[in-house]
């Protein structure tokens, strides 16, 4: 067993209302740049729908992921080694721009500089990338808030197999919001696919980065990616990503679209995972039991043989204290209802999400039937196929009683809860039949509708003062790194600091809201 | 000026100031921009003739590049010694010489189409890159035209490089300089030799740079990399944290 600890996020997807203000101010805080204007790190898709860029779900034509090969190996989708490095001078599985979308802004100036007169003065679009006129024809979010209309629907790739359910029952249609980060997976292709080796996953968090000055450009990663969370920066021809906000995490601070998120729905903490084990359960060979293999991975950071493994790895203890109060592990592991977005790409994806109970919630209301009874509930989702069968191919690779099983304890909480607002006794036998207890689903409740801040967020500050640093300040030769005394650069000051301090072990931080 | 002063200048001194810039030029750019220092891919705007022209033109340069190798690195007398003669050596040359001259030109011509009418491709092309265009261009063109004019005799008289040119390149790198031969080459040679001294002389200072960047560390290396945090640079000069 060797655990590493990573940095995790949830999404409570019933809570999204589409704001997009997680994408505006990463956007903000990122993306704001020459060559970038394209670029959008965290982007909310409305589903169903094709998504951004266009059908990236559709592995068959872009390659993405980890495939099995004959002998039940892992192996990239896109070709291994040799291939890639045949196929350096052009790409064939590069999304285009006009995949993403052409970026445009509007001419203001015209606004300003027209003479009076009758006609309302328009500020007509010109393309960020040519400076001229351009008609806008899509975007990163064109179809938003339209769950698929007849023109695009069967353009989403996670329809394949369900169309005919769904167009026969296109009057009982229903959507929801995605919102989409990178994942930060435990076995990134992105990683695997970079000829330059300048992508990296971080030891101490998880983290997925690019080296801006290792990159090369030869742009295997955005391929690689099955999430197209990997880009081009075509200005400068590096490969940019996100970068889960690492300088605000490694102070205790939530990413950018956790932090402004509206609808309070994202979760961010640690989980201990065995390093050993992953590419075992990637291979594992039925797409549908890769949601289990994926769930296995990640350890019990109450088990003493767990937390005596991670003392061997050196991971600190505030860490392990912080694995131990983490929301993610609590609903990934003992709630069950956080699932992996497309575990069937191999890539063992870290940014879960609760699926949505409200598609079902609504058709019941519309039939008039009391839409927060349990078994009215939990009838309407053994029945409407639809909505499960396709977050069943968005989160369990096609397996629909994992799906149904999160959906009934969502559906549990939401009857069970009704009664305790109502003054009523509540019935243990709602929480029962989803094998749980009253206590156990006030727990859930508080974690998933309360959601306070501290609760969301438990995120240990980095050990920049880590011990094995000093240990190895003390142990090697100043003249290993360049501005050694006597080698042409003055010491820098944070060089003297660090000879100086003591190592710091506070407890997690925390942080009133 | 005499004539071999300018001769001198032009096959003695030249070559041995490109030779600095192309070093200097290098080592410089290697260590101040890193960031810079990138294939800069314009496939991102446009993938359809990408697709034909660019790996037309690499593979085509490719074997260029180890055609000039062979012909300029390796003496006469050891493909002699072999039992290659002169006759069938220059044949292959030729041959092989011109499937891949046909390759590379014909790939950068639909390089050199895309880039100037695809708006978006013209948009993030730089002064630099146009002046690279145009060397390469022309280093691709006297090269292909000194090989057909001249070696096959359809100028008249037949000129053998490995007698000339080659002999001049051995002599400038093993640093016993000698003007005399290339002053007697013909002039294709001598100006495909002092464009192509031109575009060694930019080199670093292109985009071109990516060629000293070919992967192959990736065929050994394993597949997920991990970096430790402590691992990461230390902050540029005068960008050091006060952090006692």
């Amino acid at each position: 067993m060797r655990v590493m600890s990573q940095m995790a996020m949830v999404m409570n997807l019933d809570k999204c209302i589409g704001c997009h203000t997680c994408s505006v101010t990463c956007k903000q805080a990122w993306t704001n740049r020459s060559g970038m204007e394209y670029v959008w790190f965290n982007n909310v898709e409305t589903r169903p729908g094709q998504g951004y860029p266009r059908r990236y779900e559709d592995q068959e034509r872009w390659r993405g992921g980890w495939e099995l090969g004959p002998s039940g190996r892992l192996r990239l989708k896109a070709g291994g080694r040799v291939k890639k490095l045949l196929s350096l001078f052009a790409n064939p599985r590069l999304p285009g721009m006009e995949d993403y979308y052409e970026p445009w802004t509007y001419d203001y100036d015209r606004l300003l500089q027209s003479p009076a007169q009758q006609q309302i003065v328009s500020a007509p679009p010109k393309s960020l990338i040519t400076g001229k006129p351009v008609n806008i024809e899509w975007s990163g979010n064109w179809d938003d808030d339209l769950g698929g209309t007849f023109a695009h629907k069967a353009d989403d790739p996670m329809i394949a197999g369900i169309e005919d359910k769904v167009k026969l029952d296109f009057e009982n249609t229903f959507m929801f919001y995605l919102p989409r980060i990178c994942e930060h997976c435990l076995n990134p292709t992105c990683v695997a696919s970079c000829p330059s080796g300048a992508i990296y996953k971080r030891t101490e968090d998880g983290i997925v980065l690019v080296d801006e000055d290792k990159c090369r450009g030869w742009r295997m990663c955005i391929t690689g990616c099955p999430y197209k969370k990997m880009y081009f920066n075509h200005r400068t021809g590096k490969a940019e990503k996100c970068t889960f906000c690492y300088p605000r995490i490694e102070q205790g601070e939530p990413t950018v679209c956790a932090e402004t998120c509206v609808g309070r729905l994202r979760y961010i903490g640690l989980v201990l995972y065995d390093a050993d084990r992953v590419t075992e359960a990637a291979s594992t060979p039925n797409d549908q039991d890769l949601y289990e293999a994926q769930k296995s991975v990640i350890l019990d950071p109450f088990d003493p043989e767990v937390l005596e493994a991670a003392d061997r790895a050196g991971i600190p203890y505030d860490w392990v204290l912080a694995a131990q109060s983490s929301p993610i592990y609590s609903l990934i592991h003992t709630y069950s209802v956080a699932l992996p977005l497309h575990p069937e790409y191999r890539t063992m994806p870290m940014v879960w999400y609760i699926p949505p109970l409200s598609p079902v919630v609504d058709v019941v209301k519309d039939t008039g039937y009391d839409a927060e009874d349990a078994e009215n509930l939990f009838s309407a989702i053994d029945t409407l196929r639809i909505p499960v069968e396709y977050l069943a191919n968005l989160f369990t690779a096609g397996h629909v009683p994992t799906v149904e099983r999160v959906l009934y304890r969502l559906a549990a909480m939401r009857s069970y809860m009704r009664d305790i607002n109502l003054g009523d006794e509540p019935k243990e036998g709602i929480a029962n039949a989803v094998s749980m207890t009253g206590a156990e689903m006030q727990k859930m409740y508080r974690l998933l509708a309360i959601a306070k801040y501290d609760e969301r967020y438990v995120i240990p500050a980095a050990h920049r003062e880590e011990a094995h640093d000093l240990e190895s300040l003390a142990t090697d030769c100043v003249l290993d790194h360049a501005g050694g005394p006597g080698m042409g650069e003055a010491m820098s000051s944070s060089d003297m600091g660090r000879s100086t301090r003591w190592t710091r072990v506070g407890a997690p931080k925390r942080k009133k809201h | 000026m005499t004539s071999v002063t300018f001769h001198t200048l032009l096959w003695v001194v030249f070559p041995y100031m490109v030779m600095v810039a192309f070093i200097g030029g290098h080592i410089w750019r290697w260590r101040f921009d890193q960031f810079g220092w990138t294939t800069r891919s314009s496939q991102m705007y446009e993938s359809k003739l990408l697709r034909i022209g660019s790996p037309m033109f690499h593979f085509g340069i490719l074997a260029v590049f180890f055609g000039h190798v062979i012909g300029l690195c390796i003496p006469e007398e050891w493909t002699d010694a072999i039992g290659i003669s002169d006759h069938i050596y220059h044949w292959g040359a030729l041959v092989l010489g011109i499937g891949a001259a046909m390759a590379t030109i014909g790939g950068l011509l639909i390089l050199l189409f895309r880039r100037r009418t695809n708006s978006w491709v013209f948009g993030v092309t730089t002064v630099m890159d146009k002046a690279m265009y145009l060397l390469l261009s022309a280093v691709l063109t006297l090269g292909m035209l000194a090989t057909v004019v001249v070696s096959t005799g359809w100028s008249g008289s037949h000129y053998d490089y490995r007698e000339g040119v080659s002999i001049w390149f051995r002599q400038v790198w093993s640093f016993h300089p000698s003007a005399a031969s290339m002053a007697n080459a013909p002039l294709l040679y001598q100006l495909h030799a002092l464009a192509a001294l031109c575009l060694f002389a930019i080199w670093p200072f292109t985009r071109l740079v990516h060629v000293f960047s070919v992967p192959l560390g990736y065929l050994t290396r394993p597949y997920i990399v991990y970096r430790s945090r402590g691992s990461a640079k230390k902050a540029r000069r005068g960008w050091e944290s006060i952090d006692f």
